[in-house]
C-alpha cells in the first residue's frame, strides 16, 4: 500500500542525502521522492510516497522526526489529499495515428507540447490514477519515452504551514493513536 | 574580541565542561592541536584513532558525561567509523572533531581528504561539515545538545583547516541550539497510561523487561519501587545489566541467548512484560512467532520507531522512562504474586546443579570459576569492561553487577577491541573506581597498543584475559553448527607476561583455580596497570543457549548430567 508523506526539511545541503539514506538503510521502499523550496526561504518541502505496511510508513515517519534538519511530517494517509504527479511522453504517432491520439489526449484533459513527423510529445498533470490510465491508454501506440517528476502532495482544507504546526500535535496525536494497536 | 576557529573550539568544550579529551593530531586538525596548549584540557594520545573512540564512549558509560575525540582527516577520521558504529548502536552520547582539508579544495581528492560527513552518516545521530570560523560555535553546542538528548548517540563535526584558521567573534549566548527540540514529543494520552496500570494491575504472571534506557533515564529507584510494590520479578538485558541491581530479590538475572534457561522461560510464561527502556534485540528475543505467545506487551521507549519493530506491542508509551514510570506508578497497586514467583524459583534450582560454576577443582581452570571468584573477590564493587565473546558472557553470568554503570561491554555492535580502550577512559571519568578488563585473546589482540596509552597517562586498570587458544565464541558456533570445523579460530598469543613487562607494566600467568585469588590480589596491590593471563580450558563453551531461529525457551542446556549433580545449588 501507499502512504504519502510530506516532509519540511531545512534548506540545507545534504538533507536529500540524510533522507534518501535512511530510507535506503531501514529498507523503506521509495515510489517516488519530490523536493522543492516552500513559500519560506529557508525551508524546503519533500513529498515521499513509500510502499509500504502501516507500521512500517509511521516508523518510517518516526525515524524522519528524529533528523535534526527535519521540522515536520505529516503522513497525508488520513486527510483529504491533493496528489499531483506530472508526466511526458513520446507516444509513437504517424500522421493518420495522429488524430485519435489527440482525442484521447483531450479527454484526460492533458497537453501536446510538441509534434513530430512520427510522435508526439504530452504533458500530463493529475493524480498517480490519472497518469497511470493515461499510460495505459497510449500504450499501444508505443511509447518511445517517458519521464515523471513524482508525488507533489498537499492536504486539501486544512493549512499545514509548519510553523503554525510547530508543536506537531495534530500528526503526533494520529500517530500515537495507531501506536496503541 | 575576534579568536581563530581553533581557539572557538576549545572555548565551546569548556563552555560544556569538558576537561579530558581522547585524541591523535594530524596536518588538518594542527591548528586546533597548537591553540590546545592555551587551554586546560588533558588530552589523552591514544596509539588508535578507533581507541579514542571506544575511550570516549567508556567514559561516557562510566559517567553519564559527554565523551569527545579529536582526530585529523583521512585516514584519522576514517579510523573512527568503528567506534561511533558501536556507540550509536548502544545509544551512547559523544562528540567527535575532525579536521578537514581547506574549503577550497573540497571536492578535489586533495591529500587526506575523505567525505567523512559522507561516511558517518549512518552510524551517527547526526553530522556537520563546519567550513567558516563563525560557524563552529553554533555547530558544536548544537552537537552537545543532539547527542545527549532524547534517545542519546554519537555526533561528528568535520571542521575545515581554513575555518580553523579564520577568524570570528566567539559569541556563546547566540550560539544556543534549538534545533534538537523540534520533536520533543507529547506526552502518553492519560488514557493509555491509564490501560498501561490496568493491565498491570491485572497481570498474574507479569515479568519486566529491564534495559539500558533505564540507565539512560536514571530511573532505578522507579523500576524498583514498582517491582517491589506489584511484586514483578525483573529479566535484564546484557545492557541494562547494573542498571538494576543483579541481587535484588526480584531480580532474575539476564534474559536472552545466553540468559538462564528460568529467565527465559519465566518470559514465555508471563501474561505481562513490561519493556522498560529495551528493545527486543534478536538476541533477547528468539524466534519472533514464539516469542511469549500469552503475553500481553506493554512498552516505555523515548524512541517512537522502535515500537512495533520486532515485538507487537499492546500499549505504547512513548518518552522518557522515568517521567512516564512516575506518571504510573502513583495508580500502580501493591500486589502479590507468590505463585508466579515460586514457580520461577522451581526453575532456577535445576539450572544451578549444571552450573559449570559448581563443577569441583579437578584441576582444570574455567573461566566461569575465574569470573565466579573475580566477583567474590572484589565484592561485586568492580568497574568491569568486557571485550566480546564468550568471556563477555560469562562476565555477564557470573559477575553479579549491582551498581550502576558498573558494567561496560559493547552490545549492539559486539566490537571486539572495545575493553581495553574503554576502560581507560572509564578509569579517566570514575578515578576511584577499580576497573577491571575482561577480555579474550583474540580481542585483547586487536587493541593491546592502547597498554602504552594506559602507561604514558599513568592510568590503573586491572586486566584479565582469558586465553582459550580460540577466537572462542566462533569456535563454539562452528562445534556447535558446523561440525567442529574450526576454520580460522584457532589463534596465537604473543607471551602475555612478557607482553606486559615490555610495556612496563605488572604481568602474571595463572593455570591453576587455587591460584586466582593471589593473582587478583596482586594486580590490585600493582601500583599501576596490571595484566594475567588466565590460561583456561581451551574448548568450553557457553551455555545455556538460544540457538539461531530457535525459540527463546529452546534452549542448548549445559551437558547433563552434571559431575554436580548431588552437591546442589550453590545460592550464588
Ligand atoms: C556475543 C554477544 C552475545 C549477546 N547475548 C545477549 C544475551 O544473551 N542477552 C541480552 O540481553 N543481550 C545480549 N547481547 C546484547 C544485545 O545484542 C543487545 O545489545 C542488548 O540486548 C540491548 O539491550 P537494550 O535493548 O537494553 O539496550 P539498547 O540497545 O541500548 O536499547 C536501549 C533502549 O532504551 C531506549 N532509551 C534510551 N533512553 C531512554 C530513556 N531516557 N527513556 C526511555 N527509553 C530510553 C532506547 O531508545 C532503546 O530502545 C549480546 C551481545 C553480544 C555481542
Ligand atoms: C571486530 C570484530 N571482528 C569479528 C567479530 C566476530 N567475533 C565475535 S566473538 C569472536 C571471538 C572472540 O574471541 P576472543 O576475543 O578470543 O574471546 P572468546 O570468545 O574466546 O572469549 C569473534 C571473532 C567481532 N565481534 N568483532
Amino acid at each position: 500500500m501507499t502512504h504519502v508523506l510530506v516532509v519540511y526539511t531545512d534548506d540545507e545541503p545534504g538533507v536529500l542525502t540524510r533522507v534518501a539514506s535512511l530510507f535506503r538503510r531501514r529498507g523503506f521502499n521509495i515510489h517516488s521522492l519530490t523536493v522543492g523550496p516552500t513559500e519560506r526561504p529557508s525551508v524546503s518541502r519533500m513529498t515521499v510516497v513509500v510502499d509500504t505496511d502501516a507500521n512500517t510508513a509511521r516508523r518510517a515517519v518516526e525515524h524522519l522526526r528524529k533528523l535534526v534538519n527535519v521540522l515536520e511530517v505529516q503522513q497525508l494517509g488520513q486527510h483529504a489529499k491533493v496528489v499531483r504527479d506530472l508526466a511526458l511522453i513520446r507516444v509513437s504517432a504517424n500522421a493518420t495515428q495522429r488524430s485519435e491520439v489527440l482525442q484521447l489526449v483531450q479527454v484526460f484533459r492533458s497537453n501536446v507540447v510538441d509534434i513530430a513527423e512520427d510522435s508526439l510529445v504530452i504533458e500530463c498533470t493529475g493524480s498517480l490514477g490519472k497518469i497511470e490510465a493515461l499510460v495505459d491508454t497510449l500504450r499501444p501506440f508505443g511509447i518511445l519515452e517517458m519521464g515523471r517528476t513524482g508525488a507533489v502532495a498537499m492536504t486539501r482544507g486544512l493549512r499545514t504551514d509548519p510553523s503554525l504546526v510547530s508543536s506537531s500535535e495534530p500528526v503526533r496525536a494520529e500517530s500515537s493513536q495507531s501506536m496503541s494497536v | 574580541m575576534e579568536q581563530t576557529g581553533a581557539q572557538i573550539i576549545w572555548e565551546c568544550l569548556l563552555k560544556m565542561g569538558v576537561d579530558t579529551v581522547f585524541g591523535y593530531p594530524g596536518g588538518a586538525i594542527l591548528p586546533t592541536y597548537d591553540a590546545m596548549t592555551g587551554y586546560p584540557v588533558r588530552h589523552v594520545l591514544v596509539r588508535h584513532e578507533q581507541s579514542a573512540v571506544h575511550m570516549a564512549d567508556g567514559y561516557s558509560r562510566a559517567s553519564g558525561r559527554t565523551g569527545v575525540v579529536v582526530a585529523t582527516s583521512g585516514p584519522g577520521a576514517t579510523n573512527l567509523v568503528t567506534g561511533l558504529a558501536t556507540a550509536m548502536l548502544d545509544s551512547i552520547p559523544l562528540v567527535a572533531i575532525t579536521g578537514q582539508v581547506g574549503s577550497g579544495l573540497l571536492g578535489t581528492d586533495a591529500f587526506q581528504e575523505v567525505d567523512i560527513t559522507g561516511i558517518t552518516l549512518p552510524v551517527t545521530k547526526h553530522n556537520y561539515l563546519v567550513t567558516r570560523a563563525e560557524d563552529i560555535a553554533p555547530a558544536i553546542r548544537e552537537a552537545f545538545a543532539v547527542a545527549t538528548s532524547g534517545r542519546p548517540g554519537p555526533v561528528l563535526v568535520d571542521i575545515t583547516k581554513d575555518a580553523q584558521q579564520g577568524k570570528a567573534t566567539f559569541e556563546w549566548e547566540k550560539a544556543m541550539p534549538t534545533r534538537h527540540l523540534r520533536h520533543i514529543p507529547p506526552f502518553p494520552a492519560a488514557a493509555e497510561l491509564e490501560r498501561a496500570v490496568a493491565m498491570i494491575n491485572e497481570a498474574k504472571r507479569p515479568v519486566i523487561l529491564a534495559g539500558h534506557g533505564i540507565q539512560l533515564s536514571g530511573a532505578r529507584a522507579e523500576v524498583l519501587t514498582l517491582a517491589e510494590r506489584a511484586d514483578i520479578p525483573f529479566a535484564i538485558t546484557l545492557l541494562g545489566l547494573g542498571a538494576v541491581p543483579a541481587t535484588h530479590p526480584h531480580s532474575l538475572g539476564m534474559m536472552g541467548m545466553h540468559g538462564e534457561a528460568w529467565v527465559n522461560q519465566a518470559i514465555q510464561e508471563a501474561d505481562l512484560l513490561i519493556a522498560l527502556g529495551m528493545r527486543f534485540d534478536d538476541r533477547v528475543t528468539g524466534r519472533l512467532k514464539a516469542y511469549a505467545p500469552d503475553a500481553k506487551k506493554i512498552h516505555i521507549d523515548i524512541d517512537f520507531s522502535e515500537f512495533n519493530k520486532n515485538v507487537p506491542v499492546d500499549v505504547a508509551l512513548g518518552g522518557d522512562l522515568l517521567q512516564v514510570l512516575r506518571a504510573i506508578l502513583p495508580k500502580v497497586q501493591s500486589a502479590r504474586h507468590t505463585p508466579w514467583l515460586e514457580r520461577i524459583n522451581s526453575w532456577r534450582g535445576d539450572s544451578a546443579v549444571r552450573d559449570i560454576k559448581n563443577l569441583p577443582d579437578d584441576g582444570h581452570l574455567y573461566a566461569a570459576h575465574v569470573m565466579h571468584d573475580l566477583w567474590k573477590l572484589t565484592k561485586g564493587a568492580a568497574v568491569v569492561v568486557t571485550d566480546v565473546g564468550q568471556h563477555q558472557m560469562w562476565e555477564a553470568q557470573y559477575y553479579h553487577h549491582d551498581g550502576e554503570r558498573s558494567l561496560i561491554t559493547s552490545g549492539g555492535a559486539g566490537t571486539m577491541g572495545f575493553a581495553l580502550p574503554a576502560a581507560i577512559g572509564a578509569k579517566m571519568a570514575c578515578p576511584d573506581a577499580e576497573v577491571w578488563v575482561v577480555a579474550g585473546d583474540g580481542g585483547f589482540q586487536m587493541t593491546f597498543a592502547e597498554l602504552m596509552t594506559a602507561v604514558q597517562e599513568d592510568v590503573k586498570v586491572n586486566i584479565a584475559i582469558i586465553n582459550n587458544g580460540f577466537l572462542g565464541m566462533v569456535r563454539q558456533w562452528q562445534e556447535l553448527f558446523y561440525e567442529s570445523r574450526y576454520a580460522a579460530t584457532p589463534i596465537l598469543s604473543p607471551d602475555f607476561v612478557k607482553l606486559a613487562e615490555a610495556f612496563g607494566v605488572h604481568g602474571q600467568r595463572v593455570d591453576k583455580r587455587a591460584d586466582v585469588a593471589s593473582a587478583v590480589a596482586a594486580a590490585r596491590a600493582a601500583k599501576g596497570t596490571a595484566l594475567i593471563e588466565f590460561r583456561v580450558e581451551q574448548e568450553d563453551s557457553v551455555y545455556p543457549m538460544v540457538a539461531a531461529g530457535a525459540a527463546l525457551h529452546d534452549m542448548i542446556r549445559r551437558p547433563s548430567p552434571s559431575p554436580l549433580a548431588e552437591t546442589g545449588a550453590d545460592p550464588v
